[in-house]
């Protein structure tokens, strides 16, 4: 089985889940499919989803919650 | 005549060199944050330098032309393609009418400017077809592009390929960035510590820095001079009586987060301004990413202006190596 990279398609913070009292978006194991929230990220005093752009499986998560990433960073990998 | 837009990006905007003039009426500059790059751009595909063009921030937008043009990218390193293959920025690019450009995840810097030959002939507002979203005036009814957008052009072919500014010609900061900083008007509201403090300190770019204000968090919290505060202060003691903001100043609220103004500031208020960024430094704030180390530099007044000089030295090359 291949994996794949999710990227990020914006610098900013990136956030695993819609709010700190809600469960992540995706853990290890779910399954993906194209158009899935993924993550947020935060830049200038907005929030944007990521969506996953392919199907697969998650791996595991490359970038932490609340950390700071630039665009084009990997953000998990998946299993396709 | 003109570009559809198939995918707007984030936030992109038409801007042009800005809309000055009505500050005193609240009405902000507005206009590219990079104006170097912006001014490339235009020269590039044979325009005036104030001609309008797009701001696409952190993230590039897929456009269509429509007619044959010229279209030129500069400021970031964002790849570009041109259905699909890939083209070099800071340099003039020939369009087929119908042929499509987009673009790759960013590398460095923040923010592109797409110049197209003839500009983007929006109505003007003021004077000026720049984008002041939170007003909601310029651009495309006072609007960041949207897809399903026809944006006017003006519509001649242009130089074709072959134009290019020099790579040691163009401008981009360093890492960490440094800017320059005149103190003043209120740098005596803290105190001599606190003062040496802000330029030693390293300070990163907070993901919150926009259009409005770019806004750096990390240093040390400062302390200020004691006093009674006037009548019509505030009573936090990063609070003035009303005052006039100037494009660059560097407001502290509450003494943690410097914020500097930027081309869609308000004019004023009631936070003190500890100095301000020198005007050559402004357009490099416009090319910071989130989180991106930044060092602020005293300097005086002689070496602010001959750094507007030099800047201006260097637009005289730019213009000279593009005749």
């Amino acid at each position: 089985m291949a994996t794949e990279h999710i990227q990020s398609p914006l610098p900013g913070t990136f956030y695993r889940r819609p709010s700190p009292e809600e469960p992540p978006y995706k853990s290890e194991g779910d399954s993906v499919a194209p158009g899935d929230v993924i993550g947020l990220i935060e830049v200038m005093k907005s929030f944007h989803e990521v969506k996953a752009d392919k199907a697969g499986k998650v791996v595991r998560f490359i970038a932490e919650n609340e950390e700071a990433i630039m665009a084009g960073a990997p953000l998990l990998e998946i299993e396709v | 005549m003109g570009i559809k837009v198939h995918n707007p990006g984030l936030a992109t905007t038409i801007q042009d060199l800005g809309r000055p003039g009505y500050f005193h009426l609240g009405i902000p500059i507005s206009g590219a944050m990079d104006r170097f790059a912006m001014r490339a751009a235009n020269m590039l595909v044979g325009n005036d330098e104030g001609a309008a063009g797009l701001e696409a921030v952190f993230m590039g937008p897929e456009l269509e032309f429509t007619s044959d043009c010229t279209v030129a990218v500069c400021g970031a390193d964002m790849p570009i393609k041109l259905d699909g293959e890939e083209r070099a920025g800071w340099s003039s690019i020939a369009v087929k009418a119908g042929q499509v450009l987009s673009f790759d995840f960013l590398k460095t810097g923040a923010r592109i400017y797409i110049a197209v030959s003839g500009g983007i002939t929006v109505p003007e507002y003021l004077g000026s077809r720049s984008t002041y979203a939170i007003g909601a005036l310029g651009g495309v009814d006072g609007r960041p592009i949207a897809a399903g957008d026809d944006l006017p052009t003006g519509g001649d072919a242009g130089p074709g390929d072959g134009r290019g500014v020099p790579e040691n010609l163009r401008r981009a900061p360093g890492n960490p960035a440094e800017l320059r900083v005149l103190p003043g008007l209120y740098w005596h509201r803290i105190t001599d510590q606190a003062g040496r403090n802000f330029f030693e300190d390293e300070w990163k770019v907070a993901p919150e820095a926009d259009r409005m204000g770019y806004r750096f968090r990390g240093g040390r919290p400062m302390e200020f001079v004691e006093r009674k505060q006037p009548f019509g202060a505030g009573s936090d003691p990063s609070n003035i009586v009303d005052g006039c903001y100037s494009y660059g100043s560097i407001q502290v609220p509450g003494g943690t987060e410097p914020i500097v103004l930027h081309r869609d500031a308000v004019s004023g208020g009631g936070y003190f301004m500890l100095g301000t960024v020198i005007s050559a430094d402004m357009d490099l704030i416009g090319q910071l990413q989130p989180h991106t180390p930044s060092k602020f530099v005293k300097v005086d007044m002689e070496t602010a202006l001959q750094a507007r000089r030099d800047r201006h030295a260097l637009l005289d090359q730019v213009r000279a190596a593009l005749d």
